[in-house]
């Protein structure tokens, strides 16, 4: 008798997953496309973390070692600018850079480099925060003991990167992250092309699982988000060995 | 004017030539080159082929149209062909209408192929658009689960449909996205003298895709064009319930697109030599033929309309203008 409900149980928890995997074998794609949507989706994402990194990390170190009037109110920008919807940004940078915005004539509407743009703008203020509050959180006997050793303004700047960096690792991967995963602003200003032949131009993972949702290919959309999480992983992945490598040597 | 067109292409095709000769390192436009020989040897006094090659080889195309001519695969099917005529790239950014036509008036797009013929008007008084041509066509059907929970199914007035969904209170999936199918489904209240509102109305601010799953899971009514609903019939459960005139529907619910090219004289960036030379080649016989033959499950979604004996004016002017008309 106890054996009856795990017998009705059985077929109810997985027929669901059994109708799943051949749906998810099912799944074919044109020749090309998925490496170009994965190509472009790096492509953009980590250009644009490389660019906000060179800008967010020297202004971290710089704000997190200075003491002026108005540093509480600097942070609190910073921090306002993680919320930045991503919908919102994109707009902002369409207005920008179509025909009619200030950047028109550089014709940049419907192209990597605006996408690039719109990242910049999305993980700069992850970026920014996370490496503040990582410098901050540096002890401030490191920092003494730079100064009392003879280190100029920039010896102790890297002295206090170098203890930083594991926060710093985690903020690029933050930045990495939401500019990977977001949709809204590079559907707004990439325009989700592909060229006839099924290679991406600037259609990222995000925008093409936007793109199958909306044309009900939910399975098509699970492997495309499959993907993605994979990628993230290995992205992360590869920071964290890097760090990790960076401590032995 | 056949003449004209072929000089027209057959120039274009030299500059392709051309230019591909003089960058015969890029694989890209070499391909481009290769595919139209013939038509480059056809003429060899025209001015293209001059020291400086000024072709559109290498160009790109940007066209804004709407999430059902792109979500149904037609344009990735037929594109190939023009890329490789002129050995150029064509952009095709899916919008709605309503979006595909404001971009093409920001002067981000060089054409637009959009299905809202009021809306394609204004852009044509406003001077934003020449060169208006009719493209091909389908039409709308009213969907919704086989239940039938209105009693609509059979009607033979779209109007009548509607007015009857609104009186039993039934669920109904609006797009409400300015698309030309909202365009469309606004139009048909309208005339049916209905306001819809209330719980049973929903906007959702999808596109046709995503609108048709969410009456899917909801047991709702909405209004399609028959070429999304056929090229996701084998996804959902949904059922068509007053037809379109390709069936033998009323004409009310016709869905005709149409293709025109960015005014020049309005953004002066706009591509409009390979605009025109897209219109041209869209509304030739091969290519109307190739958009008659394109199918998803076995069904033909589009019916060309641009090759006529007769001549249309109609399809080069804002429905119902005539010179006679004060506003030019």
């Amino acid at each position: 008798m106890p054996l009856e409900p795990t017998a009705q149980l059985a077929p109810v928890l997985f027929e669901p997953t059994a109708q799943l995997v051949p749906a998810l074998l099912d799944v074919s794609f044109r020749e090309g496309y998925v490496g170009s949507i994965v190509f472009v989706s790096l492509y953009v994402s980590l250009t644009a973390v490389a660019l906000s990194t060179l800008v967010s990390v020297p202004a971290a170190v710089a704000i997190g070692l200075a003491e002026f009037p108005g540093k509480g109110f600097v942070k609190s920008v910073v921090n306002t600018g993680m919320g930045f919807p991503s919908v919102v940004v994109g707009l902002v940078v369409l207005f920008a850079v179509s025909n009619q915005g200030p950047l028109g004539s550089l014709e940049l509407i419907f192209t990597r480099e605006a996408m690039i743009m719109s990242q910049f703008v999305l993980a700069t203020p992850p970026i920014t925060a996370i490496s503040l509050a990582a410098v901050s959180g540096v002890d401030d006997g490191v920092r003494d003991a730079a100064r009392v050793l003879g280190g100029t303004r920039v010896d102790v700047a890297l002295v206090v990167l170098k203890e930083a960096r594991y926060g710093i690792a985690t903020a690029v991967l933050a930045g990495f992250g939401r500019a990977v995963s977001e949709v809204g602003s590079v559907l707004i200003v990439g325009g989700n092309i592909t060229s006839a032949d099924g290679i991406s131009k600037t259609r990222t993972l995000t925008t093409a699982i936007q793109l199958e949702a909306r044309q009900g290919q939910y399975e098509t959309a699970m492997v495309l988000g499959a993907v993605l999480v994979a990628l993230v992983l290995t992205v992360n992945a590869v920071v964290v060995r890097f760090g990790d490598r960076g401590v032995t040597a | 004017m056949t003449i004209q067109r072929r000089r027209f292409v057959a120039a274009l095709g030299a500059g392709a030539i051309a230019s591909a000769a003089g960058c015969s390192s890029t694989s890209d436009s070499g391909d481009g080159g290769g595919g139209n020989g013939t038509a480059g040897n056809g003429t060899d006094d025209d001015g293209t082929e001059g020291s400086e090659a000024v072709g559109v080889a290498g160009e790109t195309l940007t066209l804004t149209t709407t999430t059902s001519t792109y979500d149904t695969g037609l344009l990735d099917e037929i594109h190939t062909d023009f890329e490789e005529m002129y050995g150029v790239t064509v952009d095709a950014v899916a919008q709605g209408t309503g979006a595909a036509l404001e971009t093409a008036r920001n002067g981000d797009s060089d054409i637009v192929m959009v299905h809202a013929r009021g809306l394609e008007d204004e852009f044509l008084r406003n001077g934003y658009g020449v060169n208006r041509r009719d493209l091909m066509f389908n039409d709308f059907v009213i969907v919704g689960p086989e239940s039938d929970p209105a009693g609509i199914q059979g009607m033979s007035s779209a109007t009548d449909a509607l007015t009857t969904i609104a009186e039993a209170q039934a669920g109904f999936v609006s797009r409400g996205d300015n698309s030309g199918t909202h365009t469309k489904e606004l139009n048909l209240w309208e005339a049916a003298g209905t306001d819809p509102g209330g719980d049973w109305y929903q906007e959702t601010g999808t596109g046709m895709g995503e609108a048709l799953n969410i009456a899917n899971q909801q047991g709702a009514y909405t209004l399609s064009d028959r070429g999304t609903f056929i090229s996701q019939r084998s996804e959902i459960d949904l059922t068509i319930l007053v037809q379109g005139p390709i069936e033998d529907g009323p004409e009310i619910l016709a869905n005709p697109y149409g293709v025109m090219a960015v005014n020049p004289g309005v953004h002066e960036n706009a591509n409009y030599d390979l605009a025109m030379a897209y219109i041209g080649w869209i509304t030739s016989p091969g290519v109307q033929e190739s958009i008659s033959e394109y199918q998803v499950n076995g069904e033909q979604l589009f019916f060309p309309e641009a090759v006529s004996e007769d001549p249309n004016f109609q399809q080069y002017v804002p429905e119902g203008w005539s010179s006679d008309d004060s506003d030019a």
